[in-house]
């Protein structure tokens, strides 16, 4: 940005003296519910996604413990039918299993990495003042909320001939979601994804506007810091996608009320229609819940190795590849419409395509560790569980990319623990890494190492205890999305829940290691993690001023891929 | 440049970097919904998902001059939606037919309900490849038919399989097609669904 430097005499160290007015805040009604800071604004996204996180989680846990034996234990009681009632205990189980899908994509993963982590860091990382739209960064937020609170409200208003609530999966398949499913209830979940999608779809607008325009004096787009790249390329990834999958919901909303058929083969529409744009967007969006997280390791790993990053601009690029192949793919979800032989061999061909460039992520994040002066730090040891948990995952994606193999895998629990492991251990170990890397300075505490490493293992253990098991499962034939299950599944199923009491116990370490932080934590530096952290966010005071860089860093280009400070800083 | 005057110049450019990304989610919302006529034309063209085609006179007699000796066998399937009451089934189950002759297969409809019901239907061949040489000339699933109380009507389909399938090298050697109806309740008006609804 040749031009913001311009006739712009910006110092190149010491931003001290200019900070006379950045700690100026207005008072707590308009800092929080009318903001336009993009700390702030971060800081809500983040509380946000928290509480979310612990619906969403709890949610599982009622899961977990209905499917802890055989039979339907709890499902009547929540149902509030009568007991034997399978309908609507089944219907419940639906409900519980939309609600936690849609609650963990749409408002724990993506509001926590791209809400929260890149509201925070994507400006301070490249030394902008603050979000290109500010006032249009609060609209994203609140659209958000809205339209978490339109999907709980949907739990509550009649869904099928059942029971209440929308029973209709994450994917919210026509025909189910259409003529089974007559109640109000489908509408207010649909609208919830509308609402969130559109501020998504802003958020990312905005994310573009901001990265391509408001870079400080000298940092090009290839001297940006890997996570500003992954957040980019998200960004780009939501814009195209999310729209797709609008369309789709309104087309199914028109279908459900006002008498359109696209997707009702009694007038000429197809199903199989929908869950190809569902896909469409589908894909992409599995992307968009872990490109983040591959920014943030990248930073972490960087850090505590005190080495720059392996491989640079094969890291940034590797993630521009696999966002656009991301776009092509997304048939490998519906291997099982009917589709020929040829089409599948493409689509299989075309993922595993994918495992290349993700693989050059994996072997230059080890690379990056390599020789470097490791310190296993909390943010480090996430970092590292992420690497080895997304890469089991990764392994289960390539099995499943076969068409062959997927005939028979399809719709099972192989399926659940593949996508848990890339998600429920991949996105979430790479936002506890975020958080643990970046608590210091969001919170000018530092949380306790002790109660992070302990938080670590316990979720460790917890997550794989869960769905290791579910591997077995699926191989033996266990279909998805059933409350019950017969006798031959019973030992792993209940492996499986005991994982989740494990995993629901490092929960209860995290939150007392926040509290830890903040009644007991110390002051933490500007930069509390030593020479490796070389990014600008690290040049500011912990926490930050409320405005930040007001006159511009200058970035000097001496080729150095890795250290983005100011040359004199 | 004063401060202020680059000010203006960086909203400017964010307002253009800006308008082009809201540009773009536009169009794929767009693209979106032209998916749906995009859809039918890509099935309609290629025969995908088992897609049948439409043949005039001239093609079929085109198709009979190219015509072999080689036989193939049709099995015909009929199914309807759960709320159609009709009885719904074909005369003949199977039926042997020469490559690029054609040939008249029926269906038999009832309705046994003690309303009028106006009913459309959906169709497609197995294997799927088979579509795009599978032809019908005529065929009651072109329009809607209505039965009254108790009628009971034969329905006609004249068809022939293209010879161009000898050539295919998935599906040159298959024995028998499959030709499959689904009768359902043909979509009625705006109004009277949501009425329905109510």
């Amino acid at each position: 940005m040749a031009t913001t430097a311009e006739g712009f005499d910006a110092p190149t160290a010491g931003h001290g003296g200019d900070h006379d007015h950045a700690d100026h805040k207005p008072g707590f009604f308009a800092r929080w519910f009318m903001s336009t800071n993009h700390k702030d604004i971060g800081t809500l996204y983040l509380i946000f996604a928290i509480i979310a996180g612990i619906i969403g989680g709890a949610i599982s846990g009622i899961m977990r413990m209905e499917l802890m034996e055989p039979g339907i234990q709890y499902l009547f009681w929540w149902a509030g039918a009568s007991e034997g009632d399978i309908a609507a205990a089944g219907h419940m189980w639906n409900v519980f299993i939309t609600a936690h899908g849609l609650i963990m994509v749409f408002f724990m993963v993506m509001p926590a990495m791209i809400g929260g982590f890149g509201n925070w860091f994507v400006p301070l990382m490249i030394g902008a003042p603050d979000m290109a739209f500010p006032r249009m960064n609060n609209i994203s937020f609140w659209l958000t909320v809205v339209g978490f609170l339109s999907l709980l409200f949907s739990m509550f208003v009649p869904g099928s001939a059942n029971g209440l609530g929308a029973g209709v999966g994450w994917t919210v398949y026509a025909p189910l979601s259409t003529t089974y499913a007559p109640g109000p209830s489908v509408d207010f979940a649909i609208f919830s994804l509308h609402l969130a999608g559109a501020g998504s779809i802003l958020g990312a607008t905005n994310f573009i506007t901001t990265i391509f325009n408001m870079r400080a004096p000298g940092m090009t787009l290839h001297k940006m810091p890997l996570f500003v790249w992954s957040v980019l390329v998200t960004a780009f990834l939501l814009l195209l996608a999310l729209p797709v999958l609008a369309a789709a919901i309104t087309m199914l909303l028109t279908d459900r009320n006002f008498g359109t058929t696209f997707f009702d083969p009694a007038g000429g529409g197809d199903p199989v229609l929908y869950q190809h744009l569902f896909w469409f967007f589908g894909h992409p969006e599995v992307y968009i819940m872990i490109l983040p997280g591959f920014g943030m390791v990248s930073q972490i790993v960087a850090t505590f190795s005190r080495k720059p990053v392996f491989g640079y601009l094969a890291m940034a690029y590797a993630m521009v590849a696999i966002g656009v192949v991301g776009f092509v793919v997304w048939a490998h979800h519906m291997y099982t419409v009917g589709l020929d032989v040829n089409t599948k061999m493409y689509f299989t061909a075309a993922t595993m395509v994918i495992a290349v460039p993700t693989g050059v992520k994996i072997f230059s994040w080890i690379a990056t560790m390599w020789g470097g002066s490791i310190e296993f730090k909390s943010p480090m040891i996430w970092a590292l569980g992420f690497i080895f948990l997304f890469t089991v995952g990764g392994v289960t994606g390539v099995v499943l990319a076969n068409g062959g193999i997927d005939d028979n895998l399809h719709d099972t629990y192989y399926v659940v623990a593949h996508f848990h492991y890339v998600l429920s251990m991949g996105a979430v170990f790479s936002l506890f890494a975020g958080f643990y890397y970046w608590f210091p300075k969001m919170s000018g505490r530092m949380h306790s190492e002790l109660l992070s490493h302990l938080h670590f293992w316990v979720f460790f253990i917890g997550v794989n205890v869960i769905f290791f098991p579910q591997h077995f499962l699926g191989m033996n034939g266990m279909p998805r999305r059933y409350p019950d299950f017969p006798e031959q599944f019973a030992f792993w199923n209940q492996v499986s829940s005991i994982g989740y009491m494990i995993m629901a116990a490092s929960m209860l370490i995290f939150f007392a290691n926040l509290a830890y932080a903040y009644i007991w934590g110390r002051k933490a530096e500007n930069n509390p993690w030593g020479e490796g952290a070389t990014t600008l966010e690290w040049t500011l005071t912990s926490p930050p001023p409320f405005h930040q860089f007001e006159t511009l860093p200058v970035i000097e280009d001496h080729h150095d891929y890795h250290d983005h400070r100011p040359a004199t800083a | 440049m004063t401060t202020a005057a680059l000010q203006t110049h960086t909203d400017r450019k964010n307002a253009q970097v800006g308008g082009l990304a809201i540009f773009g989610a536009l169009a794929m919302l767009g693209l979106g919904y032209a998916a749906v006529p995009l859809y039918d034309l890509f099935c309609s063209v290629t025969g995908f998902g088992g897609t049948t085609q439409v043949a005039s006179e001239a093609d079929a007699n085109r198709a009979a001059a190219a015509g072999t000796n080689r036989e193939i066998s049709i099995r015909f399937d009929a199914s309807t939606a759960r709320d159609v009451p009709w009885t719904f089934r074909p005369s003949q189950s199977t039926d042997t037919i020469r490559i690029g002759h054609r040939d008249i297969a029926t269906y038999v409809a009832r309705n046994n309900s003690s309303q009028p019901i106006t009913g459309t239907a959906t169709f497609n061949v197995e294997p799927a490849q088979a579509g795009i040489y599978f032809n019908k000339i005529q065929c009651f699933c072109f329009t809607e038919q209505t039965l009254q109380p108790g009628q009971e009507v034969n329905m006609p389909v004249l068809y022939y399989v293209d010879p161009a399938i000898l050539e295919d090298d998935v599906i040159g050697d298959i024995e028998q097609i499959t030709l499959s109806y689904t009768f359902h309740r043909a979509k009625e008006p705006v109004s009277s669904a949501l009425d329905r609804s109510q």
